[in-house]
């Protein structure tokens, strides 16, 4: 781990002053991503802005019915809190799914939205290949050992997937993420908050360097009688997605009026599916929908040498969790 | 109750929970260095260049060793190496790179920030060679290879006239991934020097063993070096031989002239300190209508490191575990540039079982007959290889217990025909094996003044309970309470006992304790008779008896001396003795294995794939359990490990890098506590005297065997897919 400087703020537009400052200073928050990462010497801040103590652990309701979740409230905190569970219990599932209590307990909101990928060859600095990491170098994971990566979306320069549970419910939910930069305030719709990896895979996000996430914003929601998460892994618990599934639906008696759909683990950002949501609408719910959205889902899914499988768990995952979240389980 | 077979509470659980048990990394060594291992970045070649100029400026930084200034030890640092318990080690004697994660450099610092900051800053050049990576490509290369005594190949019969016979046959290919050990805690040494005399603080199965390793190595007398090891975070083999690291560890002491300590980190847990192999078994069975095997082929390849040899022996216990006239096994090594591999829980057994537990039950559902009926048919009354009687066998009524636990009656045959829920339910069974290992030990047991006993032997306790039961033999022999006895260990001052290893420091140290215990008590009872003030004065040995700590006549019990008296009346000095124990004379009339027969549940989700196991019951032959709780956890550690190799667990290498690319335990799986259901283990407990004197044979491997087996027959039976490439993952169900 290289040396660096430590600073602790109290007041958001401290921290952003602080990080506009520093080209190379990064907000510390939960520490559960970036202090490994930086054990790994994948990251080398040289100087970490704390921003544990800005006052922005809330979960309240907003005057729209909708709810915002502080950036710096805990995941269990938000899994377990009255309304996430209420109104979006997708959410509280989504956040459950991931990690373990003991890092559920650290990890904040905002920070789960900044996960970087757990692909290997970005993970380890042993590898000489990663875009991501050292842009320009290649692509281990390409011809390496690719079975965690992605199927859909990803580039010649960049197969990695995001590693979020939380983020691809809050995807599915049209979530919008608070943001304060020295311009002020702005929100970015969880759609647009990721990137895929193009030609830059060392963007994973649309936030500005100098931007602090503040809150996420849940608008208020039709879907939280018929939802639910799906994350098929290696084990039980404390493994990343190979494919997760946030299935919503807004029904009509036995037709569906609404749905959403989104997937975990096949892409470089949480991957809603528009294709499949719009196959769902009108349709009376049962497998001949399910599976036709399904295949819109997976629709242009690229391959590689060890993830060919994915597809086959997406489409079956994606039927269950409709399945699921449609009452017919 | 005897004490010996009661399930006491670990003695060293306390300090375990407490944290009062040291671990080799928290021996508080003052003025001590922390070090840190540089590791290759490539497969194959040499080092170039190593530019450490930025790493020495760093703050702190004391010493950074390379190929190119690190002390040259005698024979390039090959002194030391006996294979498979000497290993060819990465002592920077030489530029060469052999696999990808090697050893090239050490840095010492005062801190371990300073370390690894510094080795952040180290710059390596190389010359990149070809690496030999693809294991089924080297395949063609390979060459015999043997382990300990086993021969490679061996056989009897006529094989190819037995498949002539068969009315039946199996003939597939089964693969095991290469699966690294990754106790809790991870390998670490303290090396300290006074003079010419070096202590080691090291976590390790087997202190005497890196005693002498070390020596050899360093060229200096075995006397001079003094290995410390009480309490082991788990082994499981990749502790049994002294790695790189330790001998670094002296090095680096000895050159800045101050006590150095290395804790490796995770991800250098992934080759540097062993694994155990890749194996591809090609296993053919033949058999007739009724079951009987006619023939039996085990052709085992398994990687090995270019370094060294290291064999994965899988096809061993193909040899003696069923009766069929005509058999051949063979095993070969194919070289690849990764690191040695090693001995881990079961090496042979662990993968071997697996694959011919797997083709049995191929053989059943071509027979058509229940699976457990196939090994009944296929019984060995004797081991059909060396045509010896076993010590003991009692596999049929693990089998029949089992099968009654278990609820087998009531299993449908056919494949996919049990639901529950939505979800296929299978069933599975498979029978589990291990050797009867022992060996020369040592132990010693002294009264002390103050009433308690010292039961001591250099042995290890890699968790598993070796504490408990040294002292449980001792209070059993001693007539005395647990409560009075204390009990040391891994310690090279010690008296000398085997590497824990192979299931044999039970079995190999307890009859030492026996011996130490009776001859100590024998002592005890010569002094009281010749003690005038004692009333036993003037008794002979035979006609006195000791319990709770008192001497006294057999025909007179209330007229007692305690041996503190005793003591305190000679001196107050100790009275020890030392026992000495070694296999049976006649250990080669008999072949000795444990046995037993594991069956699990599993239910899979016929769309996504999903495997879970819902239950296990083992029973096991071991002979005399000695601590059915201590005992216990051994078993069920062990069957849960085999559900890992079934459902979980492989280190992937990348294809061109030949780095680990999991190299982690967050990416390397192993089964958390929400993927292990009830686990139901119990033991025949038919004291083995043919055996040892206690009747006890070691437990600390069966319970991996056979466990996998079962697992991948239960998937079979709830999907009616036959999986033959462990792990079995969604994605091959899904296929």
């Amino acid at each position: 781990m290289n040396p660096f400087e430590y600073q602790r703020v109290d007041q958001s537009q401290k921290a952003v002053n602080a990080i506009v400052r520093s080209k190379q200073a990064k907000f510390l928050a939960g520490g559960t991503n970036l202090i490994d990462l930086m054990k790994l010497e994948v990251e080398r801040p040289a100087h970490l802005v704390d921003i544990n103590h800005l006052p922005l652990s809330n979960i309240e309701q907003l005057p729209n019915g909708g709810l915002r979740l502080g950036a710096l409230a805990r995941n269990s905190d938000t899994a377990d809190h009255p309304l996430v569970r209420k109104n979006y219990p997708l959410l509280s599932q989504a956040i459950l799914a991931g990690a373990s209590p003991q890092l559920r307990n650290m990890a904040t909101n905002g920070g789960n939205l900044l996960q970087r990928t757990r692909c290997y060859y970005f993970m380890d600095i042993g590898f000489p290949q990663c875009n991501k990491r050292a842009p320009g170098s290649g692509c281990g994971a390409i011809e390496g050992f690719n079975r965690i990566h992605a199927i859909l979306g990803a580039s010649d320069q960049c197969i990695a997937t995001h590693p979020s549970d939380m983020c691809v419910a809050l995807t599915a939910l049209e979530a919008q993420v608070r943001v304060l930069g020295p311009r002020g305030e702005r929100m970015i719709a969880m759609k647009d908050f990721h990137r895929l990896p193009g030609n830059t895979p060392q963007m994973d996000t649309n936030l500005n360097p100098d931007e602090l996430i503040l809150s996420i914003d849940l608008p208020s929601s039709p879907y939280a009688a018929h939802s639910h998460y799906l994350k098929m892994r290696d084990r039980a618990s404390y493994a990343f997605a190979l494919v997760s599934v946030a299935a919503a639906l807004d029904l009509d008696g036995d037709n569906i009026r609404g749905a959403r759909l989104a997937l975990g683990g096949v892409a470089h950002k949480p991957w809603r599916s528009e294709e499949a949501e719009a196959a769902l609408v009108g349709k009376p719910v049962g497998p001949e929908a399910f599976a036709a959205a399904a295949e819109q889902a997976v629709q242009g899914a690229k391959t590689y040498k060890h993830n060919a499988f994915k597809v086959v768990m997406a489409k079956r995952s994606i039927v269950r969790a409709l399945t699921v979240a449609g009452g017919r389980a | 109750m005897s004490v010996i077979g009661a399930p006491i509470t670990r003695v060293d659980g306390k300090l375990k929970v407490t944290g009062e048990a040291k671990y080799s990394a928290e021996f508080q060594v003052p003025n001590v260095a922390q070090a840190v291992m540089v590791r290759s970045t490539i497969p194959n070649g040499k080092i170039v260049s190593m530019d450490t100029a930025r790493a020495q400026r760093v703050a702190g930084v004391i010493a950074i060793l390379t190929p190119s200034n690190a002390p040259k030890l005698p024979q390039g640092g090959k002194a030391g190496i006996h294979p498979p318990a000497g290993r060819n080690l990465s002592l920077l004697q030489d530029d060469e790179v052999h696999y990808n994660g090697q050893p090239i450099a050490l840095v010492v610092a005062e801190s371990l920030h300073a370390a690894l900051y510094a080795k952040s800053l180290i710059a390596v050049r190389y010359q990149p060679a070809p690496p030999k990576l693809d294991f089924m490509a080297e395949m063609d290369a390979s060459h015999p290879g043997h382990h300990g005594k086993d021969p490679a190949d061996e056989g009897r019969g006529d094989v190819e006239a037995g498949l002539a016979q068969a009315e039946v046959k199996v003939d597939e290919i089964y693969a095991t991934p290469i699966q690294t050990h990754n106790p809790m805690e991870p390998h670490a040494t303290i090396a300290k020097w006074d003079g010419d005399h070096l202590t080691l603080y090291d976590a390790t199965q087997y202190v005497s063993g890196v005693k002498s390793s070390m020596a050899k190595t360093l060229g200096i007398p075995d006397d001079n070096i003094r290995v410390i090891c009480p309490f082991v975070g788990g082994g499981f083999g990749c502790k049994g031989s002294m790695w790189s690291h330790v001998v670094l560890a002296a090095m680096a002491a000895k050159q800045i002239n101050r006590p150095v300590k290395i804790a490796l980190e995770r991800p250098q847990m992934f080759g540097p300190v062993g694994a155990r192999p890749q194996t591809y078994q090609h296993i053919v069975l033949g058999a007739t209508r009724d079951g009987k095997l006619t023939s039996v082929r085990h052709d085992v390849h398994c990687h090995t490191s270019v370094m060294e040899d290291f064999l994965e022996p899988s096809a061993v216990q193909t040899r003696m575990l069923y009766a069929c006239p005509n058999l051949t096994t063979s095993h070969r090594l194919v070289p690849l540039n990764l690191g040695v591999p090693t001995f881990q829980r079961a090496p042979g057994e662990a993968t071997g079982t697996f694959a011919l537990e797997s083709a049995m039950d191929e053989l059943a559902y071509k027979l058509n007959m229940d699976p457990l009926q196939l090994r009944l048919v296929n019984y060995a009354e004797e081991d059909p290889q060396s045509k010896k009687p076993f010590t003991g066998k009692h596999l049929r009524e693990c089998y029949s217990r089992g099968a009654e636990k278990f609820g087998w009656s009531k299993r449908n045959h056919e494949p996919r025909s049990m639901q529950e829920n939505g979800q296929l339910i299978g069933w599975g069974m498979a029978t589990a094996t291990y050797p009867g290992n022992r060996m020369a030990a040592s132990a010693l047991v002294r009264f002390l003044p103050n009433g308690r006993v010292l039961v001591a032997s250099g042995t290890q306790d890699l968790g598993t309970g070796t504490y408990t039961i040294m002292s449980q033999v001792a209070a059993d022999t001693l007539g005395i309470s647990t409560d009075l006895i204390d009990v040391k260990l891994g310690d090279t001052t010690l008296p000398k006992a085997p590497v824990s290893g192979g299931s044999m420091s039970a079995a190999s140290v307890t009859p030492a304790v026996k011996v130490a215990a009776t001859q100590a008590r024998l002592k005890i009872l010569t002094m009281a008779a010749g003690d005038s003030q004692s009333p036993v004065h003037g008794a002979t040995p035979e006609e006195l008896d000791f319990k709770d700590g008192k001497v006294f006549r057999k025909a007179s019990p209330d007229k007692s001396v305690s041996f503190t008296e005793i003591l305190a009346r000679q001196g107050n000095k100790p009275v020890e003795a030392t026992g000495d124990a070694q296999p049976e004379q006649d250990a080669e009339r008999f072949s000795a294995h444990s046995f037993g027969a594991v069956f699990a549940e599993v239910s899979v989700d016929p769309q996504l794939g999903t495997v879970r196991v819902r239950r296990v019951v083992g029973v096991y032959d071991v002979g005399k359990l000695l601590n059915k709780k201590t005992g216990a956890s051994q078993f069920i550690g062990g069957i849960v490990w085999g559900i890992s190799l079934a459902l979980f667990e492989e280190a992937h290498v990348d294809p061109h890098t030949g780095r680990i690319a999991n190299a982690n335990l967050s990416e390397y799986h192993v089964p958390v506590n929400a993927d292990i259901p009830d686990i139901d283990v119990s033991v025949i407990d038919i004291p083995d005297m043919n055996f040892n004197p206690l009747g006890a044979r070691g437990i600390g491997e069966i319970g991996i065997t056979g466990a996998g087996g079962a697992v991948a027959n239960a998937v079979y039976h709830a999907t009616g897919k036959r999986i033959r490439e462990a792990p079995i993952t969604a994605d091959k169900l899904l296929a």
